[in-house]
């Protein structure tokens, strides 16, 4: 009964903890970005605008759910639900800390690739059922991209795999007792920090929206709490791929003097800045351009990876 | 304008006997030629394409209305008169063809057949004055709504709100109104179906962050492919040219600082310039030197908003905000000189409004020296930027040919090699007397139309340097009586000054009847004002010749085949300002 009582606490603790911090890093992302373009961002709600969050969750709650008459309307509801439960679940198999952990399934690296593929369902219906011309090209955009950035993703974590002989996210973190995977399976860190900001696509790959071209693309005739879970969702998304980046390439939870799951944060929280960094300095490359990027560069860099990262390991035995 | 050195009239009249009727004399000397309307697409034909370094750029098209003027000065016998400005870049001079036109609702041969560009301009001016051009592909509005009644440069129509009664739109004209704006693709010769696909047609605006305003382009899609598109202008049209109508020469000033609203005084220039020529007004030499300072800084003011926003339709976020901090630093100095910003309409036809304020020498100086290391860093942070280069380079581009073709001038000129600058080409307001670089580029696409206009940043700092160093002394507004206001310290010493200052400050300054032209180089190309004057308190017609006009007439053709990306590119490239380009 007590670990019945446990589980629920730590189920609660990922759910609440993810969350918050995706709902934080709207008032981060919007800080940082006003640091780095000699702005000041949100500074007026609260101690440094933290309130700011609390203001927009109050106005994103408040305004019209509106449905636009020509939208199909069932699936135009459920796919900003999709996109949240998707991402939310992966968060289960992430290990925090050595006992911080929903559960440790022993195919969770696989768990964390399937629902992100689910992922794209949410896109696609959303741009597909607004029966928008722009919602549309988004929908077919980001279809295409996170279909052929999965591929890459996958291929990237094999060597991962090879490393450490098990598909267990926890035994993964422990096979990096000695050396981060960041080292040996270098490009693999890279094809997946690549492929992770495609899959959440946040800007210089945010070509589901597209501000600049498609008006926000595939969400473009969403509002109120639809626009806000895919909102929420993205930064979820940041969050999830970051915390992924800490567990695969860089030893999770591990660390001197401070307790593991300040670790795991403060690595975490590094990569989120990262992403958000990203998304200050570069210019969107064209659709096709992402493509060829994808299926010229990072498949063959992949591949190599995993048949370098087999060989070594056939020649040591 | 330049003179003519070789009597081209002359030559037209050997040429086509009977077909020209007579020659103009104009204030500007451009030559003026009057051809039998019958003959007029002929002689077009020939001074483009018959004779050597040819008239080959068709620099503007235009008509007026002749019924009420009165000093026509022994020109023909014309109702309406459709003008049409030629350009010769071998020859560094200018013509002006004029065909008299009879009757209510006259019509004419359309010049599409020569130039591409006449496109554009026959329509405006068969929307503004009623003029049929026969032949023409697409005759119909272009800056008024397809439902409006009437064509309002006619001098009949009215040009106040109060004078057609009050506004209304019930639901059923508001649906009216909605459905004229429905797009018809057989309408524009487009087809709904490919050989194996059907096209999407896209509407891109009127409202899009990437068109920089309120533009609306129609594209037919085949994927995000680029098949064709059509533009539809005029959501911006305030009716500049008719108002110029209205207001006196002098109150007309403000409304010329927002046709291109990012220009600034660049914008005063080339109408104070033609005013002053058709008043026959020297300009001080201090006058003239604030003059060239502020139009500098307007052109880096100008730039620096296209920088950043070129960036941001690429898809970058950042840069915008640090180029509108680097703006925020000439709208200071702008500030401290004239009390305005954006729109300070701070020249006067005869000088400028006040003297340079105590300290403007400090705040240019800083300013020298605090943009050239924010421009390196730019270049660092976009132009080198790899994904910008991937985004820009080869996308966009015309040729030589194409860019005068189309009307092409300033910056998105320079970018296919041409070496033509109005400020070296053809100089006023004293810019023979400064040291500057024209800065060009090979391939005319979108990257080499952004680095050429990186780099006039820094000529124009070059030249506000210069300013600054040699701020001549003396008056800084003209004696001429016509300088409007005239200098107030005199108007207190004898009657007879006094009167002209209360003539010129409450009716506005006469101004001698004629026809006057001036063409500068403004930050987006050749802005050009063609002035006619009756003898009255306002103009009898002015015409404003816009870069951005003919610039955005020629997206559709370098953006098919693309896709929705490029365009967004080629829009940023372009340097177009709404305002400018509807007037």
């Amino acid at each position: 009964m007590s670990g019945m009582i446990e589980k629920l606490l730590i189920v609660g603790i990922v759910l609440g903890g993810a969350l918050f911090i995706a709902s934080g890093l709207i008032w981060l992302e919007r800080r940082l970005l006003g640091l780095w373009q000699d702005r000041y961002g949100p500074n007026r709600v609260g101690p440094f605008g933290t309130f700011q969050v609390v203001a927009d969750m109050i106005k994103v709650f408040t305004k019209e759910d509106w449905v636009p008459p020509f939208a199909d309307k069932a699936v135009f509801v459920i796919a900003p639900a999709v996109i949240v439960a998707t991402i939310l679940m992966p968060f289960a198999v992430i290990p925090f800390a050595p006992a911080l952990q929903v559960i440790d399934l022993n195919v969770g690296l696989l768990f964390f690739l399937a629902m992100s593929a689910l992922g794209v369902y949410s896109v696609t219906l959303a741009g597909w059922s607004s029966a928008s011309k722009y919602s549309l090209l988004g929908g077919l955009r980001a279809a295409a991209q996170m279909l052929s950035y999965e591929v890459f993703m996958g291929l990237s974590l094999v060597g991962v795999v090879l490393l450490s002989g098990s598909f267990s996210l926890g035994r993964i973190v422990e096979a990096q007792q000695g050396l981060w995977f960041c080292i040996p399976q270098f490009f693999g860190l890279v094809v997946f920090v690549i492929a992770g900001v495609a899959e959440t696509h946040r800007l210089p790959f945010d070509l589901p929206e597209a501000e600049s071209e498609l008006v926000a693309g595939f969400h473009s005739e969403y509002s109120g709490m639809k626009f806000g879970m895919f909102f929420v969702g993205e930064y979820l998304g940041v969050t999830l791929i970051s915390a992924m980046i800490t567990t695969l390439f860089f030893g999770g939870w591990m660390g001197p003097f401070l307790p593991p799951a300040v670790w795991f944060l403060i690595k975490t929280f590094f990569f989120i800045c990262f992403f958000i960094l990203l998304r200050a300095s570069l210019p969107r490359p064209r659709y096709d351009q992402l493509m060829a990027l994808g299926w010229k560069v990072m498949l063959p860099l992949s591949l190599m990876n995993i048949v370098i990262t087999g060989g070594i390991l056939l020649a040591r035995g | 304008m330049r003179v003519a050195e070789t009597n081209i009239a002359d030559e037209l009249k050997k040429v086509f006997a009977g077909g020209v009727i007579a020659c103009q004399q104009t204030v500007d000397r451009v030559p003026t030629v009057w051809v039998d309307p019958e003959r007029a697409a002929d002689v077009l034909r020939y001074l483009r394409s018959g004779i050597e370094s040819p008239y080959s750029l068709l620099f503007d098209l235009t008509a007026v209305d002749e019924r009420i003027r009165k000093y026509r000065g022994g020109q023909p016998d014309a109702d309406f008169t459709v003008v049409y400005h030629l350009m010769s870049l071998g020859r560094n001079e200018d013509i002006r063809i004029k065909t008299g036109l009879k009757g209510d609702y006259p019509s004419t041969h359309s010049v599409t057949g020569i130039w591409p560009n006449a496109d554009w301009y026959e329509r405006e001016a068969w929307d503004m004055f009623g003029i049929t051009f026969e032949g023409h592909p697409h005759l119909r509005r272009i800056l008024m709504p397809p439902t409006w009644e009437g064509h309002p440069l006619r001098k009949e129509h009215p040009a106040r709100a109060t004078e057609i009664g009050p506004f209304r739109l019930p639901a059923a004209r508001e649906e009216e109104e909605q459905k004229a704006l429905r797009f018809r693709p057989e309408e524009w010769g487009m087809k709904r179906h490919g050989e194996d696909t059907d096209f999407m047609f896209l509407n891109l605006g009127p409202q899009h962050p990437g068109t920089h305003g309120l533009l609306r382009i129609i594209l037919e899609l085949d994927g995000e492919e680029i098949v064709d598109s059509v533009l539809d202008i005029g959501y911006h049209h305030r009716g500049a040219e008719k108002m110029a109508e209205r207001q006196s020469w002098h109150t007309f000033i403000p409304y010329t600082d927002r046709i291109d609203y990012l220009g600034g005084v660049l914008n005063n220039m080339p109408y104070v310039l033609a005013v002053e020529q058709l008043a026959g007004i020297e300009v001080p030499e201090k006058a003239q030197v604030i003059r060239v300072m502020m139009c500098e800084l307007f052109r880096i003011a100008s730039h620096l908003v296209w920088y950043g926003t070129f960036a941001q339709d690429v898809g970058a976020l950042s840069p915008v905000f640090y180029m509108f901090t680097d703006r925020e630093k000439v709208f200071q100095i702008v500030e401290a000189v004239s009390g305005g910003r954006m729109h300070p309409s701070w020249f006067r036809i005869g000088g400028v409004a006040h003297d340079l304020p105590v300290g403007w020498d400090r705040l240019v100086g800083e300013f020298l020296d605090y943009l050239p290391p924010r421009l390196d860093e730019y270049d660092g942070m976009v132009m080198k930027n790899s994904i910008l280069r991937a985004r820009t380079k080869g996308i966009g581009s015309y040729t030589l040919q194409e860019a005068v073709d189309w009307g092409v001038t300033g910056p998105g000129l320079r970018a296919c090699g041409l070496e033509w600058d109005f400020r070296k080409k053809r100089p006023y307001s004293g810019y023979e007397l400064f040291e500057f670089d024209v800065p060009t580029a090979v391939h005319g696409d979108c990257y080499d139309r952004a680095l050429v206009r990186v780099e006039e940043m820094r000529q124009s700092l070059r030249i506000i340097g210069q300013c600054l160093k040699n701020m001549p002394e003396g008056p800084y507004k003209s004696d001429h009586p016509l300088a409007t206001p005239p200098r107030k310290e005199r108007t207190m010493h004898d009657i007879e000054t006094l009167i002209t200052h209360f003539l010129n400050v409450s009716w506005g300054p006469v101004i001698p009847a004629g026809e006057s032209s001036f063409a500068i180089e403004a930050a987006k190309g050749c802005n050009g004002y063609y002035l006619i004057g009756d003898g009255g308190t306002t103009s009898y017609r002015t015409r404003i010749r816009t870069p951005s006009f003919t610039h955005l007439q020629m997206v559709p053709h370098i953006s098919r085949g693309l896709m929705i990306a490029d365009l967004m590119a080629i829009l940023g490239s372009i340097d177009f300002v709404l305002a400018d380009v509807d007037r």
